[in-house]
């Protein structure tokens, strides 16, 4: 899905809060909600694939506002209702008011049916495929063209491995794209390297 | 009748909001408790970018070392003893050189090799960073307090699947004769993704 969470190369956004001693846990509770989505995902409840996209499939305005462990706790309590471990009204309860979930989810999909095994230096285009589930792909590679530097070993193809939806694993490419092609004369130069899922990517001869 | 939509209208704090479903899992018995402290272990001591730091010595001072680093990542970390959690089926190391500079990110959420390079920093999840570094990278760099010459080419790394990342910095002048101990105590988690060099 186009969702918020989609942030590569969206202008506006000022300095970044850098700080040589950064932390990566402010509050106590922050601990506990990365332990309890990594007790979730250790138990089979959901995985990662499915608790990536229950942080995109909430509200934009949410998904904006909420600090990066709000988010986490979101998708762990929108992904515990509707796996039917809890209900949202005994979350609401317990919490004595109300529980932001996330979105219902789209349809998934399974892998494209032609894709390609691809080798490094084959010169690949991402397809412009617009899906409404999850999807690995960031917008800013859509209909791009670039040239494999090396490939992954198969993995769960994630717009299948979020939803449920049977599919065979595939391999990742790290495909380098030139910023200045990804956003013309917008771009500080540089060589800009995703992990792309096969049934991304078609070659280009 | 007390209208129930109103008295649900204030959003819990979120505090509460994570008692809540951290209490409903223990209820069920999850044992999310125990777990909170394990995790608490791991993420403390554990997950600690000193881990990265020898990789990072090793193939300073091993070639052969690091010849298998670049190779496999994976397998090559295990000879010191580290592991990576199943998911992460694949570690690329990005070799930085006098003329090279590898930074990585994760635009789409905060995928990291935490448990080689430690748990990501604030900023590294926040919005800015994942918004601008793959198109603004030699302006974020200089903003973080890297300026590097014109002439050093940028090589930025989106994380979008689970192969995971690390930067080997380049190792500094004057360190001749160094032990690999001595050399891991010069390596930061920030070289590591690739917004310092040593």
């Amino acid at each position: 899905m186009d969702g918020m969470h989609d942030l590569g190369g969206r202008q506006g956004f000022g300095r970044i809060r850098y700080s040589l001693k950064a932390q990566t846990f402010h509050e106590p509770w922050e601990k506990r909600v990365n332990a309890l989505y990594s007790l979730a995902v250790k138990l089979g409840i959901f995985n990662m694939d499915e608790y990536r996209h229950a942080i995109e499939r909430m509200e934009p305005r949410h998904y904006l506002s909420a600090s990066y462990y709000e988010r986490s706790l979101t998708s762990l309590a929108t992904l515990c209702v509707e796996k039917g471990i809890v209900t949202r009204e005994e979350l609401e309860r317990r919490a004595q008011g109300q529980f932001p979930l996330s979105s219902p989810s789209a349809p998934g999909r399974s892998n494209v049916g032609d894709r390609q095994r691809l080798e490094p230096g084959d010169r690949v285009r991402v397809r412009s495929d617009y899906v409404p589930g999850h999807v690995r792909m960031p917008g800013y590679i859509r209909g791009k063209t670039g040239v494999v530097v090396s490939v992954s070993p198969a993995y769960p193809f994630p717009d299948a491995h979020a939803h449920g939806v049977e599919a065979a694993d595939e391999p990742t490419y790290d495909v380098r794209f030139s910023a200045e092609e990804l956003w013309p004369n917008s771009a500080d130069p540089a060589f800009v390297h995703v992990g792309v899922f096969e049934s991304y990517l078609e070659r280009v001869d | 009748m007390p209208d129930q939509t109103h008295i649900q209208q204030t959003v819990a704090p979120v505090e509460r909001r994570v008692d809540a479903i951290q209490d409903a899992l223990e209820e069920r018995g999850l044992k999310a408790a125990a777990f909170v402290e394990e995790f608490r272990h791991l993420a403390e001591e554990q997950w600690v970018p000193e881990n990265g730091a020898r990789v990072v010595a090793r193939a300073w001072t091993d070639l052969a070392f690091r010849q298998r680093l670049m190779c496999n990542g994976r397998d090559a970390v295990a000879e010191l003893g580290l592991s990576m959690p199943a998911h992460h089926r694949h570690l690329v190391v990005l070799e930085n050189t006098p003329t090279v500079h590898n930074v990585i990110c994760c635009t789409l959420c905060s995928c990291t090799a935490f448990s080689i390079i430690g748990l990501p920093p604030d900023w590294y999840k926040d919005l800015e960073y994942r918004a601008r570094v793959v198109r603004q990278s030699r302006t974020v760099l200089r903003e973080m307090g890297l300026d590097l010459p014109p002439e050093m080419e940028i090589r930025v790394w989106d994380t979008t699947a689970d192969t995971r990342y690390m930067v080997l910095p380049v190792r500094p002048a004057g360190t001749e004769g160094w032990s690999e101990e001595r050399l891991a105590s010069l390596v930061t988690k920030d070289s590591m993704i690739g917004v310092a060099r040593l």
